[in-house]
């Protein structure tokens, strides 16, 4: 039996969005090679969570361990090694997430697996995979291919691949035994900590103005600010601003920082990195200012402006204060 | 504590024009600024503050040719002690995996507490070094890492996780953490500052040396391969905005006034 295992992304009780898209590009890869699609569901009381996967997969491979309960690699990379070593699957697939780059890399070394990692386009080819990357920030994509023999493993970006809805699979919940033993772990999770609560709620706002490493300095944050003050908007910013202190994590659209949904979103100095887009992809409109004409950023904003934001920047903030005056 | 880090020279494409070469298979890399990877520097000054509290050493590593030397040297001026470059012919066409295979293999060579090194790379983001080092070591790992506190024997640290949230991990060491930028500022580099370090030994192992057989790194020692690469598609959506600069901006109030209901 040709199977093809997606690894279930959930925590604290929820399964992650990018468990939806790894098993709708899943199903579609299944089919066009004649395979099972099974989800691998590592947790501990989540029949709920695999009660919602069945009508995705054809079997939900459940393995439930109180040593589950919160994700920790090397629970993961024993339960999946016992897992992959039986069940010999045609093809893993796990999310480039925080959780997956963190044990895919060492199960798939550990398993011998090929693995190609933040995959963000996988199409069967015969008995392997061609894949499409990004590189260099996302100027460039690259199309790989597997050297290695043997069962491969994809990371895939999220977001990368829609969820298309289709029949439901009715699968069966199938129960696995947990390799599990008290024996000492070298790695114990802790706990969770929440990022603390920003001044203001960059999520509530209708206009965000946003700003990011083309700002070059602290001292040049007032330029944007100022922007921000005149259209009545918010001030936001992308994940380098943060990184070097200008402003607070409260303030950061992406990933790691908040996902916004404004009517309106000024990307000013901003590439466009896929972790920044995932956090405003849901925006109404999006004008991005940016130097440099082939940035991503352009690529999802519906207006874009190529040129100094120094030197751009004044002019329309005067011209909005002149603006808004006469009307 | 004795701390080896793992750095990669990257090239600045950020704001740069990108070509592709004439393989197809890479870009056109003549005309842009190398420099430390991103994600190794704040990894490198992590480091360097462990050593200035607590004592030991900080050794640097990484593969490339002889221009690694600029990274490894800038590294050097930044406050560690030694630098080890791991060049062979050998090693060209290495991916995530062969990659890491190199420096576990040179890492076996140096005592060492802890390893660090960046989540990823600027360039082929692979995000995977680290966490198949730690593999094939047989340390623990923990990737993501945007705090570290040392504790006896082991290690308290965060892990950045999606949306805000972080989760507070313990690991024994000796280990492997991967540093996320943010976790500190990186300390600013002088030329002086490089020019102290312009003649400090920077050793050089090779296959042999590692016991690494060819086969076993470079492409053939690798998962992935690279066939070609293109540019993506880009402003496919975006309607440029033309003309003076208060042309521009007034066609920016018309949007702001059309969709976001500026008043």
């Amino acid at each position: 039996m040709k199977e093809i295992i997606v690894v279930a992304e959930h925590r604290r009780g929820e399964l992650r969005d990018v468990t939806w898209e790894m098993l709708s590009k899943g199903r579609e890869l299944a089919e066009s090679t004649g395979a099972d699609l099974a989800v691998a569901l590592l947790g501990k009381g989540v029949n709920s969570l695999a009660d919602a996967l069945k009508a995705k997969a054809k079997r939900v491979l459940l393995i439930e361990d109180d040593r589950l309960e919160a994700f920790n690699s090397e629970t993961y990379k024993k339960a999946l090694t016992q897992l992959i070593t039986e069940r010999k699957p045609f093809l893993t697939l796990v999310g480039h997430t925080a959780m997956g780059m963190d044990f895919a890399p060492q199960l798939a070394a550990h398993l011998k697996m090929p693995l190609a990692s933040d995959c963000i386009g996988i199409e069967a080819k015969g008995e392997t995979f061609s894949l499409t990357r990004t590189l260099y920030g996302g100027k460039v994509n690259a199309e790989v291919s597997f050297l290695k023999k043997g069962s491969p493993m994809i990371t895939v970006r999220p977001g990368a691949f829609t969820v298309i809805e289709k029949d439901p699979l009715q699968g069966e919940v199938v129960p696995i035994a947990s390799p599990l033993t008290d024996a000492g772990l070298a790695r114990r999770f802790i706990q969770y900590v929440e990022a603390a609560i920003a001044e203001v709620d960059i999520t509530q706002a209708d206009i965000l103005v946003s700003v990011g490493r083309g700002i070059k300095d602290a001292e040049n944050i007032p330029l944007v600010k100022d922007l921000a003050d005149a259209v009545g908007g918010v001030l936001s910013c992308s994940r380098p601003v943060v990184d070097k202190k200008w402003l607070p994590k409260g303030c950061q659209v992406g990933t790691s920082g908040k996902t916004v949904k404004p009517k309106v979103y000024i990307a000013i100095g901003i590439s466009g990195a896929f972790q920044h887009v995932a956090g405003m992809k849901g925006a109404g409109t999006v004008i991005a200012i940016n130097k440099d004409p082939k940035a991503p950023i352009f690529n999802v904003a519906q207006y874009g402006i190529v040129a100094d934001l120094f030197k751009i920047l004044p002019v329309i903030k005067n011209k909005i204060k002149e603006m808004s005056k006469k009307s | 504590m004795n701390i080896i880090v793992c750095i990669k020279r990257v090239p600045e494409t950020a704001e740069a024009d990108i070509l592709i070469d004439k393989s197809g298979k890479d870009i056109d890399k003549s005309g842009l600024v190398f420099d430390l990877n991103e994600w190794d520097s704040y990894a490198i000054e992590e480091a360097i503050r462990l050593k200035e509290k607590l004592g030991g050493s900080v050794t640097v590593l990484s593969m490339g040719g002889e221009e690694t030397n600029e990274s490894l040297r800038k590294c050097l001026a930044m406050g560690a002690d030694d630098a080890v470059r791991l060049t062979d012919p050998a090693f060209a066409g290495s991916d995530g995996y062969a990659t890491a295979r190199v420096l576990a293999e040179a890492v076996r060579k140096i005592p060492y507490d802890l390893i660090l090194t960046g989540t990823q790379a600027e360039d082929d983001g692979y995000a995977q070094v680290g966490v198949v080092m730690a593999e094939l070591l047989g340390t623990p790992h923990a990737a993501l890492i945007n705090r570290i506190e040392v504790q006896d024997k082991k290690i308290k640290a965060h892990r950045e996780l999606e949306a805000g949230l972080e989760e507070v991990v313990e690991v024994d060491l000796p280990a492997v953490l991967t540093v996320q930028t943010g976790i500190n500022e990186p300390r600013y580099v002088s030329i002086m500052g490089i020019r102290k370090v312009a003649k400090k030994e920077i050793k050089t192992l090779g296959a042999s040396d590692l016991n690494l057989k060819a086969e076993e790194v470079g492409l053939s020692g690798s998962d992935i391969r690279v066939e070609k690469v293109f540019l993506p598609p880009v402003g496919e959506g975006a309607q440029m905005l033309e003309g003076k600069p208060e042309e521009v901006a007034s066609k920016v109030f018309d949007i702001l006034k059309d969709k976001g209901g500026l008043a």
